[in-house]
């Protein structure tokens, strides 16, 4: 009987993440994964000996209770913090089951010590990646931050050794080393890496459910916990794809050389201004729009969704949204975010489906996106983004940057098409800019 | 079939299962495995079973606060999520 319940279980999760191949099924995906999940809490319950039903009750109900109301409120623009927080409170229930199961001596210290190490690792380093989302600065340059963190690490590893063998006061030392560890090593990650840090926590979060699983004897949390190991491990695989950059180059390397080689006498911008981009869109035939971080830290998809709509209906214009897979702070932000503006998704595209028609459109609305159109990556060899894909914007006949300043990328490299004879910058607040286009193209 | 077993053939199903799945939903995806991530529950649910003091029985509650903030938070942004990317005609029913 229980055997059934438990293959109905994970057979529902499968099924849950099957539905997110197509928009179509992902909602019912969505439904089978709460079903299996209340009938494996309700079977919990049931197994659970009654003296310890009334305050686990009260923890889910409590739990339940701020979940809801942190996704409740939490704002589409800043969906990777809570999928951050999330990762790491996943972390943090698995490091603590284990940390009880170490006075049992019916498990291998070592499996635990690994639980232990993974769940608040995750924990700690997911409260880094949170606070970095939220925008705090850095109190001690990066290189003196991997300098403390590399000591920590081999205190850590010294203390595991020791808790290992004696446990007890040792393992409380050792959990307090390994919380500091997670937070210094994720602190000095850049921005731009988010998406392969918030992925690789994410997987995190699973492995250490499997590692719960295996030190109970269940088959569900395996099997369960290896679909989010996986889905966090090649999300990061295609993240760091996208940017043709490894990991350890994410986590180790110092912090990126800027290169400078254009010539200050050819660093003439051409600054348009809000009249310039809405009569240039309003003859073209063909407008593909190019979001990226910017968008999302102004909140301006709903002023974005207005003009391309007046540019459809109004113009009769060809538009087009190209995506790259890095753009945002998680993967697949700026799908969320165009979908909340209610943007039809078959206008939206991936960079590969839609790189080539940059030669057919007349203007490239770029907002908020810099290092993944820097055309750099393609010329210059030694460039840090090197033979990083790109979207291939100078393609198009006219070139509509918005950007607050001129300041480089997270990259720190300059980027050659704010320079470029067919771009006209648009400086300020994404959002701002876009209201303006929008007002001009209604009059 | 041993566990060792049982995790292999999962780590293939969960590669092939993710790899179908399009990156225009990777953020639902995320909060999706955000929200399972939570059947770590089950976990503490079976080693309350087994304590020796009460003091663990606190660090298990605790456990399964976050757990439960986990699932209930994760399955409510999910769904606010693929809410928004549903056919807009059969989005009325």
């Amino acid at each position: 009987m229980i055997k059934t319940l438990i293959a109905l279980i994970y057979s529902m999760f499968i099924f849950a993440i099957n539905g997110l191949s197509t928009p179509y099924k992902a909602y019912r995906g969505n439904i089978y994964a709460i079903v299996a999940m209340s009938i494996a809490i309700l079977w919990g319950l049931f197994e659970l000996n009654p003296q310890y039903l009334v305050p686990s009750i009260i923890a889910l109900i409590t739990g339940a209770l701020t979940g809801i109301i942190a996704a409740h409120k939490i704002s589409m623009p800043n969906l990777p913090q809570m999928i951050a927080l999330l990762n790491g409170l996943g972390g943090l229930a698995a490091g603590l089951i284990g940390l009880t199961e170490t006075t049992n001596t019916d498990y291998h210290p070592l499996l635990l010590l690994f639980i232990i190490s993974i769940g608040f690792i995750t924990f700690t380093g997911s409260i880094a990646a949170f606070l970095k989302l939220a925008g705090i600065r850095l109190f001690a340059d990066k290189d003196t931050l991997q300098t403390i963190s590399l000591i920590i690490l081999i205190l850590t590893i010294i203390s595991g050794f020791y808790a290992y063998h004696n446990g007890g006061e040792y393992l409380w030392g050792f959990i307090a080393l390994l919380c500091l560890w997670g937070l210094l090593f994720i602190l000095p990650v850049g921005g731009a890496d988010m998406p392969i840090i918030i992925s690789i926590l994410n997987s995190f979060s699973g492995w250490s459910t499997v590692l719960v699983g295996f030190s109970l004897n269940n088959t569900l949390l395996i099997i369960v916990g290896t679909l989010i190991g996986a889905s966090g491990t090649i999300l990061s695989y295609i993240m760091t794809k996208a940017m043709n950059r490894s990991l350890r180059k994410i986590i180790f390397s110092p912090p990126l050389a800027i290169t400078d080689d254009i010539p200050d006498k050819n660093k003439t911008i051409h600054q348009g201004s809000p009249q310039d981009a809405a009569f240039l869109m309003e003859n073209a035939n063909k407008v593909i729009i190019v979001p990226g971080f910017g968008m999302a830290a102004a909140g301006a998809q709903h002023e974005l969704a207005n003009m391309a709509k007046i540019l459809k209906t109004k113009y009769n214009v060809e538009v087009k949204f190209a995506i790259h897979p890095v753009a945002g702070r998680l993967p697949g932000h700026m799908n969320v975010l165009l979908a909340e503006a209610d943007i039809n998704p078959d206008d939206v595209f991936e960079l590969k489906d839609i790189n080539q028609e940059f030669q057919t459109a007349d203007v490239a609305y770029v907002i908020g996106a810099n290092d993944t159109t820097n055309p750099l990556a393609k010329a210059k060899t030694d460039s840090p983004i090197y033979q990083m894909p790109i979207l291939e914007v100078e393609q198009a006949k006219k070139v509509l940057f918005v950007k607050r300043s001129l300041a480089t990328g997270y990259s720190g490299i300059d980027n050659p098409l704010f320079y470029a004879n067919n771009t006209l910058m648009l400086l300020g607040d994404a959002k701002e800019v876009t209201k303006q286009i929008v007002a001009n193209l209604e009059e | 079939m041993c566990l060792l077993d049982i995790f292999i053939l999962s780590c293939f199903i969960g590669y092939f299962a993710i790899w179908s799945v399009t990156p225009v939903l990777h953020s639902p995806l995320m909060s999706v495995t955000n929200a399972i991530s939570g059947i770590v529950i089950i976990g503490a649910f079976q080693a309350l079973n087994n304590i020796h003091a009460q003091n663990e029985a606190y660090l298990l509650y605790a456990a399964i606060f976050f757990a439960s903030v986990n699932i209930f938070g994760g399955f409510y942004v999910s769904a606010r999520m693929l809410n928004m990317f549903k056919p807009k005609d059969k989005q009325d029913d």
